[in-house]
């Protein structure tokens, strides 16, 4: 059972994969962006909702896999192979990482997991930050945008590589704002059986730093978990777990307020919004269960490749070059 | 919210906040589901017909409103903002309400929390949660819509 649980997910993955990186997809994209003229090669209307939907339930498998919000993967993949035009992917892409972050937030809000009190000063940075980078990234030519992606997604990879995670980081003492904030808590540490203290440090570069994550969020509509963390862990001092889940509901927030630019300005075609919508959530659900005998360290390589792969994709396409 | 009172259990008004949040989510994500089927079963007419959308989806959103304002609305500007809301008659523009919704329902969940958190004497968060309601509002009201 446990093998062929295995095998399913590969296949799964394998399949997904193949649609995702095929030539086809590939032609679609470029033919769409040499095309002047709307494309109409008489594709029947329901065939991109149906992969489109495939695909991001494949993603939503891999994202859980590996360890990444859905935005992450949505938009390079999507804008890289796809006919779909950025300003859509990214309104898109930040609805999937909207609703990720909306359906996990309650609950974590309720375990004590994600803090309130820890997400209210940051959100309120990030997310101003994130209506400045929407109506920005909105602002810009296209191929600017899709340059910077490229660069981004490559830098996240970098981050990927490199970034160390501290379960537990060591804070002698809360600095004076975090104090004055009472930002600090107690959670259940199950494998542990204890609870754990935890307080914050350098709260001043800590939000210092969210405004160039909400600015990037926006954007680029990719959400930020990827950046989150590693500021709030490593930077701030707040236990691996606070820093993952507080993340999580940060996203239902900055995301929101981009969300709302991309909305008004039109960047949202329900026909592509609710497949993905439906399938990364779906593809999340299998991934939770799949995540049980997976390989993590397997999948985040992959998921490393994966986002290598589409941020060049998003450079040479931004580049004018045709380099695959 | 003294310092006094942590505990592993969540605040009053972070339990407040996710029991709000919870509520929206779920009713988004049911009516998203029920508008998108009302829209591709063809039970709604749509402004864009479906098998015309995928004409439409590679260009830039400027161009693209333009286009379909051209060709299926008349009016004298494409619909931003909140425009919308005059052709949720069409299945298409229906879809537009559970996402607003979606987007919207943590504007609800700030304002929730603002009077318990002045009422426990936490006016910095107070006033916090207030600028977060006022930054998201101006966001969702469609003033800051630009364009390329």
């Amino acid at each position: 059972m446990r093998n062929f649980a295995l095998r399913m997910g590969g296949a799964w993955l394998m399949s997904g994969l193949t649609m995702v990186l095929s030539p086809a997809m590939v032609y679609a994209s470029e033919a769409t962006a040499a095309s002047p003229v709307p494309m109409n090669d008489g594709t029947a209307w329901w065939v991109w909702p149906v992969v489109l939907f495939v695909v991001t339930f494949v993603m939503g498998i891999i994202a859980v896999l590996g360890g990444v919000g859905g935005g992450v993967l949505y938009v390079p993949i999507i804008s890289g192979f796809f006919p779909f035009h950025l300003d859509f992917v990214r309104g898109t892409g930040l609805l999937v990482a909207l609703s990720g972050a909306l359906a996990a937030g309650p609950g974590l809000l309720k375990a004590n997991l994600a803090s309130l009190r820890l997400a209210v000063p940051v959100a309120l940075i990030a997310s101003t930050m994130a209506i400045v980078g929407a109506m920005v990234g909105l602002a810009l030519p296209t191929n600017i945008v899709q340059i910077l992606l490229g660069a981004t997604i490559l830098g996240i990879v970098v981050i990927m590589f490199t970034a160390k995670k501290s379960d537990i980081p060591d804070v002698p003492q809360a600095d004076s704002l975090s104090s004055a904030l009472r930002i600090c808590g107690i959670y259940h540490e199950y494998s542990s059986k204890q609870d754990i203290n935890w307080k914050i440090h350098r709260t001043i570069p800590g939000l210092l730093t969210f405004i160039v994550i909400g600015f990037m969020a926006g954007m680029f509509g990719l959400g930020a978990g990827w950046a989150n963390v590693p500021v709030l862990n490593l930077m701030m001092g707040a236990p691996l777990k606070i820093s993952v889940a507080t993340s999580k509901f940060l996203l239902s927030i900055t995301d929101t307020s981009a969300a709302w630019i991309y909305l008004n300005k039109g960047c949202v075609i329900p026909m592509m919004v609710v497949p993905s919508l439906i399938g990364i959530m779906l593809g999340s659900f299998v991934g939770v269960r799949i995540l049980k005998v997976a390989k993590p360290t397997f999948i985040r390589w992959m998921v490393i490749v994966i986002l290598s792969f589409a941020g060049l994709k998003a450079l040479t396409k931004g580049l004018g070059v045709e380099l695959f | 919210m003294s310092a006094t009172n942590i505990s592993v259990t969540a605040t009053e008004e972070q339990l407040l906040y996710a029991k709000i949040l919870e509520k929206g989510m779920y009713f988004g994500l049911l009516l998203m589901f029920v508008t998108f089927a009302l829209y591709v079963l063809g039970i709604m007419p749509a402004i864009v017909p479906k098998d015309m959308v995928a004409e439409y989806w590679n260009l830039p959103v400027g161009e693209y409103l333009e286009t379909i304002n051209h060709n299926y609305i008349g009016w004298a500007h494409g619909p931003t903002g909140w425009s919308w809301m005059k052709l949720i008659g069409n299945g298409d523009f229906l879809n537009f309400v559970p996402i607003a919704i979606l987007s919207g329902v943590t504007i609800i969940c700030y304002a929730a929390i603002v009077p318990g958190l002045f009422q426990r004497g936490d006016k910095a968060y107070g006033i916090m949660a207030i600028a977060e309601v006022l930054i998201l509002a101006l966001a969702a009201s469609g003033l800051l819509a630009v364009g390329h």
